[in-house]
């Protein structure tokens, strides 16, 4: 049986390196990263699922980390935004999107780039835009108007950038 | 905001998870935690403050696709990507692959389950206004067993159940869609995504050229999800056309009496119900013709 706990010892596999820390169980999987991980490139907006700003990729899906459970997380592998880029150089969907200029302020790009880094590790193939815009539906941009980043996203699922 | 604290507990299996739910001081101070893309939300808004938390997501048995004699089984705690992207349900039941593509977006469906989607009951929601259309029986188990209610029964008003609080859904058991069936889930939402204003789902049963049975079922113009019974059963013997599922719309819309709010008022959303019964049937009608 398990026990109760108001304070719980967890070890997280984030972006392939194991992270133990003792946690609330109320505390998010979100504010687990940015707060005990130091890893602030998980933007948090709305806290309630809305916006899509706190994507991760848990387990190679990628979720809401504000609607998450750090405890949940424990024993599961975690990729958030500072795990694509390849030593400093940029992941090709990265790439993509500086490319097309796909972002002006920037608060939602981490989102953004995770929801993509799921689809595309989920082997989703080459989407049309429809297609794109639907998979990205749960993203929020206030800035953009969309078309840049789903111009972007098309030329990271056409292969062609590398970088 | 951030979440009140609370008691977590992760029990690994169902009969472990029903012995901590009636073994709390308050029963009704605890919450099952299935996918969380609804009470995750409640929690970190405060709207929920549950003194303990019961986490599905580690008791496996929960969570399983199968199809004999004719029924779907699926399990709670299946993952509604997991469901919507499976050849079973594709095959018995076409119709939740049409709805669970209108709930939430992709990231919400890889976390939120079946079974958690249905308990929690949003009379906006897809799942249960689904159930409610294909009268899918829900299995629940709770300290003195295990019993099965069906949709038709199981929702009793906003975010209620006949769900005790020392029970947990285990799995909701659907009929399989035959030959001569089609179905369809139409909604009208501000933005894709979003609940829905309206939603219908509608299940055709042909003989031929002539309707053998219907079923209609709305979602978003009554605390609960509405089966439009007389509606549906009208339906039978009819030749399908046009001005019949225009009947069958003006007539489920009749007897709605939504109320308004900040999203639509009750009068559009009455006529929206009218209009989209009409659509859903000819889309559900042209596809039973399809797989005659």
């Amino acid at each position: 049986m398990t026990s109760p706990m108001t304070q719980r010892q967890i070890t997280v596999t984030v972006n392939g390196a194991a992270r133990a820390a003792t946690v609330e169980p109320r505390r998010t999987l979100a504010d687990f990263l940015r707060h005990d991980l130091d890893l602030t490139g998980t933007h948090l907006g709305c806290e309630h699922g809305a916006c899509g700003a706190c994507t991760v990729v848990l387990d190679g899906a990628a979720v809401r980390s504000c609607l998450i459970l750090a405890v949940q997380a424990d024993g599961h592998e975690v990729t958030t935004v500072e795990g694509v880029a390849d030593d400093g150089a940029m992941h090709p969907i990265q790439q993509a999107l500086w490319d097309n200029q796909a972002f002006q302020c920037g608060f939602c790009t981490p989102g953004f780039v995770m929801s993509i880094y799921g689809m595309v590790g989920e082997g989703c193939g080459r989407l049309s835009r429809q297609e794109i815009r639907e998979e990205l539906s749960g993203n929020i941009c206030r800035c953009s108007g969309y078309q840049k980043i789903v111009d972007g996203v098309e030329a990271a699922l056409s292969g062609e950038v590398t970088a | 905001m951030k979440p009140a604290p609370f008691e977590y507990w992760a029990p690994t299996s169902l009969d472990e998870a029903l012995k901590l739910l009636s073994g709390f001081d308050d029963p009704g101070d605890a919450k099952v935690l299935a996918g969380g893309q609804s009470l995750m939300a409640l929690l970190n808004l405060r709207l929920a403050q549950p003194a303990y938390i019961v986490d599905l997501n580690g008791i496996a048995e929960l969570s399983s696709i199968s199809r004999d004699n004719g029924t779907l089984t699926i399990g709670a705690m299946t993952r509604q990507r997991i469901a919507e992207r499976s050849a079973d349900v594709a095959a018995a039941c076409p119709l939740m692959v049409q709805a669970l593509q209108q709930v939430g977006h992709p990231q919400i469906r890889n976390r939120g389950t079946v079974g958690g989607s249905l308990a929690h009951a949003d009379p906006a929601a897809e799942l249960p206004t689904l159930a409610v259309c294909l009268g899918a029986d829900l299995v629940m188990r709770g300290p003195s067993g295990e019993r099965t209610v069906n949709a038709r029964d199981f929702f009793t008003g906003f975010l209620s159940t006949v769900l005790a609080e020392d029970e947990i859904l285990t799995a909701v058991r659907i009929p399989a869609a035959g030959p001569g069936t089609g179905s369809a889930f139409e909604e009208v939402a501000r933005r894709h995504g979003d609940f829905a204003m309206v939603g219908v789902a509608a299940h055709v049963q042909l003989n031929g050229d002539t309707i053998a049975a219907a079923s209609i079922a709305l979602s978003g113009v009554d605390g609960q999800p509405v089966h439009a019974a007389d509606a549906g059963a009208a339906l039978a013997g009819q030749t399908p056309s046009d001005d019949v599922f225009a009947a069958a719309g003006a007539a489920a819309s009749a007897g709605l009496d939504p109320t308004s709010d900040l999203h639509a008022s009750g009068a559009y959303r009455k006529h929206v119900a009218g209009v989209l019964v009409r659509r859903a049937l000819k889309v559900a009608t042209a596809r039973a013709k399809e797989n005659q």
